[in-house]
C-alpha cells in the first residue's frame, strides 16, 4: 500500500507540468459548469463569471495546495530557491568561482586528512574481531621475547585463546630466489603455524602451514606462502603456482598457499618493508638464530580484559624468569594492537586534524564575509522580494540554500582534490606509516565530504541569512537611497570575522612554523656518517659460502674490484645500513659484572676495511679495520664514543677487552652513528671485522664517490658481473635516500602544514583586503569630504591603515595566545625547537602583520588617489 | 509516507469521507460532487473549492478513487472519478469510526 502509494507520488512528481495542466483544466470546468448553473438561475453571465471566479478564489493557490499534496511544499520550494541561487552564481561567475574554488580546496584538504585518518586510525584492523588482539613485547616497546619463553606462556596462560609470533629479525631481500626466471632477492619472514588463523586471515587459494611443516630446520623450510603482491608480481596472480617448487637459497621449497590481497603483514606490522614470502618457523630446531628473535601477538579469550591478561603475564613472565636463569629475561607489556600499530602516527594525526579544521573555519569566515558584502550590492533585490511577499523565513532558507548550494559545487571539487590526495598519499613507497597503502577514498569519506560541504554551506550563510532576515524592509529602502553609511551598524560583524581570520591563520602559521623549524633541525642533526655522496648496493653472493676462506677471497675481490672502478674514493662492506636495520647484543668488558637486566646493550655492525671510510664515520683514535683483520689474526673490536665512555668511563677504551663474541679486543674507537632514527642518539655501538665473522645475514658494498653515486652505478654492476654473474644487484640506494626517507613523515608533516597555512595566509589577506576595501567604498563622502577639507592623501593613507593594523593586532593578539596554548599539544613532534619558540612567534607576527598592511594599503591608496569632486557626486 | 491529512473545517477525514460516500452513486466530476453534497445535506454543507480538489488530489494519491478524463452532460472535457476497491474498504472503515465518534459526541451532549 505505503509503496503503491511512494510510487504514485513519484509518477505525479515526475510528469508534475502534465498533471499541473490537468488540474487547472478541471478547475476550468468546475468555474465554468458553476457560470452554467448561475446563468440558468437567471444572474446575467458576466455578473455569473465574476461570482464563480470569487467563490472558487484564487486559481493559482487552490493549484498549490492541490500539489502540495503530491509534492511537499518545501521542496517546490527548494527547487525555486536553487534555481534563484543558480541564476545568481551564473550572474556573478566571478564570486561564484571563487567561492567554489575557496570551498573546493578546504573541503578537499578536509577530505584527504579524513581519509588518512579514517584508515590509520578509525578504521578496524583488517582481522576477524580485531579488538581482542593485543600486542604482547617483553619490556620496553622494541624488545623481542625468546621463543622458548613464548612455547612456555603459551602452554601456562589462560587469558589468551592463542599465542602467535614471527622472526622480529628478517631484512629486506635476506633470502635468494634462483631457478626459472630472473634470480630475485625475496623478503621472507618466519611465522608460527597458527598466526593466520590467530588473526583470522584464510588463505586465497591453497592452505596454511600444517604442523609437520612447523617442525622441520630454520635454513630449510619446506614450504612457503606468497604474499598477493610477490604472487600478482612475480606470478601473474596464477593459481596454478600452488604445489609448484622453488629454489629458495639453493634449497626446494614448496608453494602452498597465496595470502589473500586484504592482508598486508608489512603495512600493519613492519611498514616500509614488504614481505614477499612467509615460511614456517620451526621453534624447536636448536640451530636457529637464538635470543629475542621472536614478535608475539595473542588472541583475548572472550571476557578477559587487557589488564586482567596483563596481570596474569607478569605473574608468569616473573616466574619464567626466576625458573630459567640462563634465558634472556622477560617480562611481557600488552598494548591493544590497533593502538599499538597507530600509535606512533596518532598525533601527528591530530595535529593534522586540527589544522584543516582551522583552515574549514577559515575558509568558513572568509566566505560568510565575502556573502555579506556581496549582501551591501544585493540590498535591492532583497528589499525588493521582500515587497513582493516573501517573508522573513523564506529570504533566510534562500539564503541558506544559496551558501550550501555553494559549498556543495565546493564539495565536488574538493571530492577530485581529496581523490588525487588520497592517491599520491596511498602511492608514497617506503613510508614507514602504517596502513597508509590502504588510504582512499571511500564510503565514509564520501558521508564525511557532504557533511562537510553542508555544515560549511550552514555555517558561512548563517550570519548573511541572519543579517538579511534582520534587515527592516523600511530601513532597507532607505539605505538603498541614501546608500552610504547603511552598513555601518554592522560593520563590526565583519571586522570581528577578519580577526577569527587572522587569528586562525596565526595559529597555523605557528604551527608549521614550529615544525617547519623542527625539520631543519631534524635535516641539520649530524648523523655521524656524511650522506651526500655514499651509496650502498646489496651485493650477497648467490652461492652458499663454505668457509672463511671462500668468504674472505669473495670480499677482497669485491673489494678490489670496486675501488678500481674510476670515480670511486672508497669502498667497503657492511651487513646494516644506517637508518634502516638493527639488531643488538648484551655486552660487557673483562671482569665487569652486570647484574641481570642491567646489562649494556650495543648494537652491531659486521664491516671490512674501508666501510668507516666510505660512510664518512670518522675514527676518533686507534684504527679502523684493515684487511689484515682475518679470521686468523687476532679477534679485534671497533666501538663508538658511547660505548668506550659507557664501559669504560673516564679510561682510553683502546686495548681493552669485551668478553662478548668469544672476547674481543678494541683496536679503534669511532663517532656515533644516529642508527634508528636522526631524532634519537644511537646509544652504544659494535663494529666486528667482516672476515671474522660469518653472523651476518646480508652484505652491502658500500662507496664513496667523487661524482654523484648514480652516474657510477652502471660502471659498478659491470665491475662486479664477473664476481659471480647470478648477483641481483637491482637496489642502488644512496645514503641521502636513506636519510630522507627517514625524515619523510616529518617532512610530509611539515609540508601539508605549511601549505595549510599558507592557504591560511592568502584567505586573511584576502579577507582583510575585502573588509577594507568596502569600509572605504562605503565612506566615499566621508573621505571626499576630509579631501575637501585639506586632509592630504597621506592622512587618507594613513588612517586606513592604521585601522587594518589595528584589526591585525587583535586578530594577532588572540591568535598568538591561542597558539601558545596549542603549541604544547605538539609535542614529541617539535626536534630541537620549544613549543613557545620566539623565533617563530616574532616572525609569524612580522608576517600577518606585513601582509596586513598590505592588504590595508591597497584600498587605502585607491582611496587618496580619488578626487574629491567626483567622490562627494557619487550616488 | 503517512496518509494525508485533511484541511477542512469539519471533523478531521469527513470530507474525505463524504467525497467518497457520493461517488458510491458512480463517476461523477468535481462540481458534481460539490452540488451533491450541498443539495443532499440540504444546503447545509458547502464544499469549499479550495478544500474539494486537494482532497479530490489526496484521495487519489491513497489510491481510494481514480479520476478519468472524459465528457460531460454540456459536451465539455471533465474529470471523473470513481471508488476503487480499496476506497470502498476505506468508506466502510471510516464510517464505522464516525458512527463511533459522533455517538460518543452525542452521548456526551445529552443528545441520544
Amino acid at each position: 500500500m505505503n509503496w503503491r502509494r511512494f510510487r504514485r507520488r513519484l509518477r505525479y512528481w515526475l510528469h508534475q507540468g502534465e498533471r499541473n495542466r490537468l488540474l487547472w483544466e478541471e478547475m476550468e470546468f468546475h468555474i465554468a459548469s458553476m457560470v452554467e448553473d448561475l446563468v440558468a438561475q437567471g444572474v446575467p453571465e458576466a455578473e455569473a463569471r465574476a461570482r464563480a471566479h470569487r467563490k472558487f478564489g484564487n486559481m493559482t493557490h487552490q493549484s498549490e495546495d492541490s500539489r502540495s499534496t503530491w509534492i511537499a511544499r518545501w521542496i517546490g520550494d527548494l527547487a525555486q530557491d536553487l534555481r534563484h541561487s543558480f541564476r545568481g552564481m551564473r550572474r556573478d561567475a566571478g564570486f561564484t568561482a571563487f567561492t567554489i574554488l575557496i570551498a573546493g580546496l578546504g573541503i578537499g584538504a578536509s577530505s584527504t586528512v579524513f581519509s588518512v585518518v579514517n584508515a590509520l586510525l578509525l578504521r578496524p584492523l583488517p582481522f576477524r574481531d580485531p579488538g581482542r588482539l593485543v600486542w604482547i613485547s617483553n619490556g620496553d616497546d622494541t624488545t623481542s621475547s625468546q621463543t622458548e619463553h613464548y612455547s612456555d606462556l603459551r602452554e601456562l596462560n589462560r587469558s589468551f585463546s592463542g599465542l602467535a609470533g614471527w622472526n622480529a629479525f628478517y631484512f629486506p631481500g635476506d633470502r635468494q630466489l634462483t631457478g626459472a626466471g630472473e634470480p630475485e632477492r625475496l623478503t621472507t619472514v618466519a611465522v608460527t603455524g597458527n598466526l593466520f588463523t590467530l588473526l583470522g586471515v584464510d588463505p586465497a587459494i591453497g592452505r596454511w602451514f600444517t604442523a609437520e611443516e612447523c617442525q622441520g630446520k630454520y635454513s630449510a623450510p619446506p614450504a612457503m606462502l606468497l604474499s598477493d603482491r610477490f604472487w600478482r608480481g612475480r606470478f601473474d596472480s596464477d593459481p596454478s603456482v600452488v604445489g609448484r617448487t622453488l629454489t629458495l637459497n639453493n634449497r626446494p621449497v614448496t608453494i602452498v598457499g597465496v595470502l589473500p590481497a586484504s592482508f598486508d603483514f608489512a603495512s600493519v606490522f613492519a611498514p616500509g618493508i614488504p614481505v614477499d614470502i612467509f615460511i614456517p618457523w620451526p621453534l624447536n630446531d636448536q640451530s636457529k638464530p637464538r635470543g629475542n628473535t621472536m614478535k608475539v601477538i595473542g588472541r583475548l579469550k572472550p571476557g578477559v580484559t587487557v589488564q586482567g591478561a596483563q596481570a596474569e603475564l607478569t605473574t608468569l613472565g616473573k616466574q619464567l624468569t626466576s625458573a630459567h636463569p640462563e634465558r634472556n629475561p622477560i617480562a611481557p607489556v600488552l598494548t591493544p594492537l590497533a593502538q599499538r600499530v597507530s600509535a606512533r602516527v596518532a598525533p601527528a594525526l591530530f595535529v593534522l586534524a586540527c589544522a584543516v579544521g582551522v583552515v574549514m573555519l577559515l575558509v568558513c569566515a572568509n566566505l560568510s564575509n565575502l556573502q555579506l558584502a556581496r549582501l551591501g550590492a544585493r540590498q535591492k533585490e532583497i528589499a525588493m522580494r521582500a515587497a513582493l511577499g516573501a517573508g522573513r523565513s523564506r529570504l533566510l532558507r534562500q539564503m541558506l540554500t544559496e551558501s550550501v548550494a555553494l559549498s556543495c559545487c565546493g564539495a565536488v571539487l574538493g571530492l577530485v582534490l581529496a581523490m588525487a590526495g588520497t592517491r599520491t598519499l596511498a602511492h608514497l613507497r617506503g613510508f614507514n606509516l602504517p596502513l597508509l597503502e590502504s588510504v582512499r577514498i571511500d564510503g565514509s569519506a564520501l558521508v564525511f565530504t557532504l557533511a562537510a560541504a553542508v555544515g560549511s554551506g550552514v555555517l558561512f550563510g548563517l550570519l548573511p541569512a541572519w543579517r538579511v532576515s534582520a534587515l527592516s524592509l523600511a530601513g532597507e529602502l532607505q539605505d538603498a537611497s541614501r546608500g552610504s553609511s547603511g552598513g555601518k551598524r554592522h560593520a563590526w560583524i565583519r571586522d570581528a570575522l577578519v580577526v577569527c581570520e587572522l587569528a586562525f591563520a596565526c595559529v597555523l602559521l605557528i604551527g608549521a612554523g614550529l615544525l617547519m623549524r623542527s625539520f631543519l633541525r631534524v635535516l641539520d642533526v649530524n648523523p655521524g656518517f656524511r650522506p651526500e655522496r655514499a651509496a650502498a648496493l646489496r651485493v650477497d653472493p648467490s652461492f652458499r659460502i663454505a668457509s672463511f676462506a671462500q668468504q674472505n677471497s669473495f670480499i677482497d675481490d669485491m673489494l678490489h674490484r670496486a675501488r678500481s672502478v674510476p670515480g670511486i674514493v672508497a669502498a667497503g662492506i657492511t651487513d646494516v645500513l644506517p637508518l634502516r636495520d638493527d639488531r643488538s647484543w648484551a655486552v660487557s668488558g673483562v671482569g665487569q659484572v652486570y647484574e641481570k637486566g642491567y646489562q649494556p646493550e650495543a648494537f652491531i655492525r659486521v664491516v671490512s676495511d674501508g666501510y668507516f671510510e666510505a660512510a664518512g664515520i670518522p675514527v676518533r683514535s686507534g684504527r679502523g679495520f684493515t684487511e689484515r683483520d682475518r679470521s686468523s689474526s687476532e679477534r679485534v673490536v671497533v666501538v663508538n664514543e658511547t660505548m668506550a665512555r659507557t664501559l669504560w668511563p673516564g679510561r682510553n677504551a683502546l686495548g681493552e677487552r669485551i668478553t662478548t663474541d668469544g672476547g674481543r679486543r678494541v683496536v679503534g674507537v669511532v663517532a656515533d652513528v644516529r642508527h634508528t632514527a636522526l631524532e634519537a642518539a644511537g646509544g652504544l655501538e659494535m663494529y666486528l671485522p667482516m672476515r671474522q665473522t660469518g653472523d651476518y645475514a646480508s652484505m652491502q658494498l658500500v662507496v664513496r664517490t667523487a661524482l654523484p653515486p648514480d652516474t657510477l652505478a652502471a660502471a659498478l654492476r659491470t665491475a662486479l658481473r664477473p664476481l659471480d654473474p647470478h648477483l641481483p644487484v637491482r637496489e642502488f640506494q644512496t645514503f641521502q635516500d636513506l636519510v630522507d626517507k627517514a625524515v619523510s613523515p616529518r617532512r610530509l608533516l611539515a609540508l601539508l602544514l605549511s601549505g595549510f597555512a599558507a592557504f591560511a595566509l592568502a584567505l586573511a589577506s584576502l579577507g582583510i583586503y575585502a573588509v577594507i576595501s568596502f569600509s572605504v567604498s562605503q565612506r566615499v563622502q566621508e573621505i571626499g569630504i576630509r579631501m575637501a577639507l585639506g586632509a592630504s592623501a597621506m592622512d587618507v593613507q594613513r588612517r586606513i591603515v592604521f585601522r587594518t593594523l589595528g584589526l591585525s593586532a587583535f586578530g594577532l593578539a588572540s591568535g598568538m595566545a591561542a597558539a601558545r596554548l596549542l603549541s604544547r599539544g605538539l609535542g614529541s613532534l617539535l626536534f630541537g625547537v620549544t613549543s613557545g619558540d620566539p623565533v617563530t612567534f616574532v616572525a609569524t607576527g612580522a608576517l600577518l602583520t606585513a601582509v596586513a598592511a598590505v592588504a590595508g594599503f591597497v584600498p587605502a591608496w585607491r582611496a587618496s588617489r580619488m578626487d574629491p569632486m567626483v567622490a562627494l557626486r557619487a550616488n | 509516507m503517512g496518509t494525508e491529512k485533511t484541511k477542512t473545517d469539519l471533523l478531521p477525514g469527513t470530507l474525505d469521507m463524504l467525497i467518497l460516500k457520493i461517488l458510491v452513486r458512480g463517476h461523477l466530476h468535481g462540481y458534481a460532487i460539490a452540488q451533491l453534497i450541498q443539495q443532499l445535506s440540504d444546503d447545509l454543507l458547502q464544499v469549499e473549492e479550495g478544500s474539494l480538489y486537494p482532497a479530490l488530489q489526496r484521495l487519489e494519491l491513497n489510491g481510494w478513487i481514480e479520476g478519468e478524463w472524459g465528457t460531460s452532460a454540456n459536451n465539455r472535457r471533465a474529470r471523473f472519478y470513481q471508488l476503487t476497491a480499496d476506497g470502498r474498504k476505506h468508506l466502510a472503515a471510516e464510517a464505522a469510526r464516525y458512527r463511533r465518534v459522533t455517538g460518543a459526541v452525542a452521548r456526551i451532549m445529552g443528545f441520544a
